[in-house]
């Protein structure tokens, strides 16, 4: 991995992230880089900040010290900067956020028409093939409420993809879902990490992260803690504290 | 695939015999109830068929039914409200083709109304021969327009772009007239009055408070100090004072500080009145839509790339109207029950035309109750429409609601 981080570009950089919620200091200090085609997988304790940090990547949430860039972009208070990086990464939630009031077809189409200024017929056409890949094509003109929670969240990768970005951020995209839904939606995020899409997504599906991520960052107490390949962290974790949690999640 | 008999449900409906039985007369005591509702119900139901068909004297209504329609307009000029009416008419027809499910129980039941006051055998000079022409014509316009409105490809866009046309056109030049066309003489406002004055006042206090207190709710939200502390300023003030000083205030006070050459007419201020203060309830009605919109959707929105304008409008704003749709409708009905109150500042709204009949003659003071009930049917029938309309709205709203 070490030769293709010097190879490539990284698409992400974090420096030194701090952020503090009052008096709690919710990310001290993180520093990384995500590069082209890596597929991250973000996984700790609840509370640890992980959904903290991947949400800050797209400014959902502010970062009070230190320097993020995407793509290039520096995230500042600069409403331009944001809503270019917004326009280059996708994100899907662990509540899946569809709009109720549109049918799925309109959800997807929404952010490429107004956002990309798209015109409707290619904006469709994209959304129809979109949804083809994500396997729910029937499903064009419902309502998500008339959906399953599985096809939902499909449903909400659909519309993150079609303002094609160049990243996609996962935040617990299966915590949600009943169990016999998350494998379809980890399909889908599977065959997207093959096609090499770069991803971040923060989750503890183990399974999901043996087979695509290129790489696994442990995060605890608003730090990361440890990070290494699938195989360094759970065959060889260097730190305590990773292995307890690896000990607690595996243990079923 | 074969359904057996025990697969569906047994029939809801039963014999009426048999329905009589298992509803009414299951028990002695059930029986006894029900007869002794039957006796006291016959008793009422009696005594009001007797009063509203022979005891009841409804000659302040029947003797100028002209006054409650439109007031002291002039009589040589009524072409204008009749004009307005019919074309009203003619859109209601429309918009029966186009919004059936909303419109149609309304356009009929206003369309039979028209027509039988037309052919009613009342012995009125002032139910001239034209105006029961014009009243006929109602139920046939009607029916063409909404005829017109299945056979061509109107939309719901082109008859909205119509209505708003149609009441440019009826407030602000049909009715007041502009000196300058001959034929259309100027006609003050306080020579309107009736059931003219009642709707314009609701319907224009309706629609134009409704994009203002829209804004006012989002002002309020706003992250820009002036927008936001200007909304709750105009909202916190206006809710904190009754309707009657605020028309006050309009009617008459504004109109002290305001140079003679300057002054607003009498009507428009009473409506100004009207959409002030209902903006702000509409406001804060639309405020807890607003807050019930959880933020995942707009963080799903932001993250899309959407701009605040957008999100606002494509995401929040119709899903929180939509919630609040059956507060919005119930206040736009006390709204127009409201309007009564206009009477206070001298305007002859339905009910300062119904005391102005009672003055008429010294025999029709003991007829109060006569002309109020007539009033109020006309008010219940008005809001009736109104909260028929909500209800079919919220449910054809409520499709693919989670």
């Amino acid at each position: 991995m070490t030769e293709d981080h010097q190879q490539r570009e990284p698409i992400i950089i974090c420096k030194d992230v701090h952020k503090w919620y009052g008096n709690f200091h919710a990310l001290r200090g993180i520093s990384m880089e995500v590069y082209k085609r890596e597929v991250i997988v973000i996984f700790g304790p609840s509370g640890s900040g992980k959904s903290t940090f991947i949400r800050t990547l797209n400014r959902l949430e502010e970062h009070q010290r230190g320097t993020i860039i995407v793509d290039g972009i520096e995230l500042s208070h600069d409403v331009r900067n944001v809503e270019a990086v917004r326009m280059d990464t996708g994100m899907v939630f662990q509540q899946f956020n569809l709009f109720p009031h549109l049918t799925v077809m309109q959800n997807i189409t929404l952010a490429p028409i107004w956002v990309r200024k798209w015109p409707k017929d290619k904006a469709e056409q994209i959304a129809t093939e979109l949804l083809e890949r994500v396997g729910i094509p029937e499903q064009t003109h419902k309502f998500p409420g008339q959906l399953s929670g599985g096809q939902q969240q499909r449903v909400a990768i659909a519309r993150a993809l079609a303002m094609q970005p160049q990243i996609m951020l996962f935040d617990e995209p299966t915590s949600a879902l009943d169990p016999e839904m998350i494998k379809e939606v980890l399909d889908v995020m599977i065959e997207l990490a093959k096609s090499g899409m770069t991803i971040v997504a923060v989750t503890h599906e183990m399974g999901f992260a043996r087979a695509v991520a290129d790489r696994m960052i442990f995060f605890d107490k608003g730090e990361i803690v440890e990070q290494g390949t699938p195989h360094q962290i759970f065959n060889e974790p260097q730190n305590d504290r990773t292995k307890l949690f690896l000990s607690q999640i595996l243990r079923h | 695939m074969s359904v057996t008999s025990e697969t569906l449900a047994p029939p809801a409906t039963l014999r009426p015999l048999a329905w009589l039985r298992k509803n009414l007369f299951s028990t002695w005591f059930n029986a006894l109830l029900t007869i002794v509702s039957l006796v006291f119900l016959y008793f009422v139901l009696a005594g009001i068929v007797r009063w509203v068909f022979f005891t009841a004297d409804w000659s302040p209504v029947t003797i100028a039914p002209l006054l409650f329609l439109v007031g002291q307009y002039p009589r040589d000029q009524l072409w204008r409200p009749a004009l307005s009416l019919l074309m009203c008419v003619f859109l209601i027809g429309l918009s029966w083709a186009i919004w059936e499910r909303y419109v149609k129980a309304f356009a009929i039941f206003l369309g039979v109304l028209l027509g039988v006051l037309a052919l009613i055998p009342l012995e009125t000079p002032t139910i001239t021969l034209g105006v029961r022409a014009v009243f006929l014509a109602c139920p046939l316009l009607i029916s063409l327009a909404f005829w017109i409105g299945r056979r061509s490809a109107v939309k719901g866009q082109h008859v909205g772009t119509l209505w708003l046309l149609a009441s440019i056109l009826i407030t602000l030049v049909l009715l007041p007239g502009i000196r300058s066309i001959p034929g259309l003489s100027a006609v003050a406002t306080t020579a309107w009055g009736g059931l003219l004055v009642t709707l314009l006042l609701a319907i224009g206090g309706i629609v134009l408070s409704f994009p203002i207190g829209v804004l006012l709710a989002l002002g309020r939200r706003s992250s820009l100090p002036v927008v936001k502390i200007f909304s709750i300023l105009f909202i916190e003030v206006i809710r904190g004072v009754p309707l009657v000083t605020i028309l006050f205030m309009f009617s008459i006070i504004l109109a002290l500080f305001l140079p003679a050459e300057s002054r607003i007419d009498r009507l428009l201020r009473a409506l100004i009145a009207m959409v002030v203060f209902s903006a702000a309830y509409t406001a804060e009605n639309v405020r807890g839509g607003l807050q019930a919109i959880p933020e995942g959707q707009v963080e799903a929105a932001k993250a899309l790339g959407l701009s605040n304008f957008h999100i606002t409008a494509f995401i929040v704003l119709p899903q929180a109207l939509r919630l609040v749709i059956p507060n919005i409708v119930g206040q736009f009905i006390s709204l127009f029950k409201d309007t009564t109150l206009v009477v206070i500042v001298g305007i002859n709204d339905l009910l300062g035309i119904g005391n102005a009949v009672l003055n008429l003659r010294p025999e029709f003071v003991r007829l109060q109750m006569e002309v109020y009930l007539f009033i109020a049917i006309i008010f219940w029938i008005f809001s009736y429409f109104m909260s028929y309309a909500s209800l079919e709205l919220e449910k054809a709203l409520g499709v693919g609601e989670r």
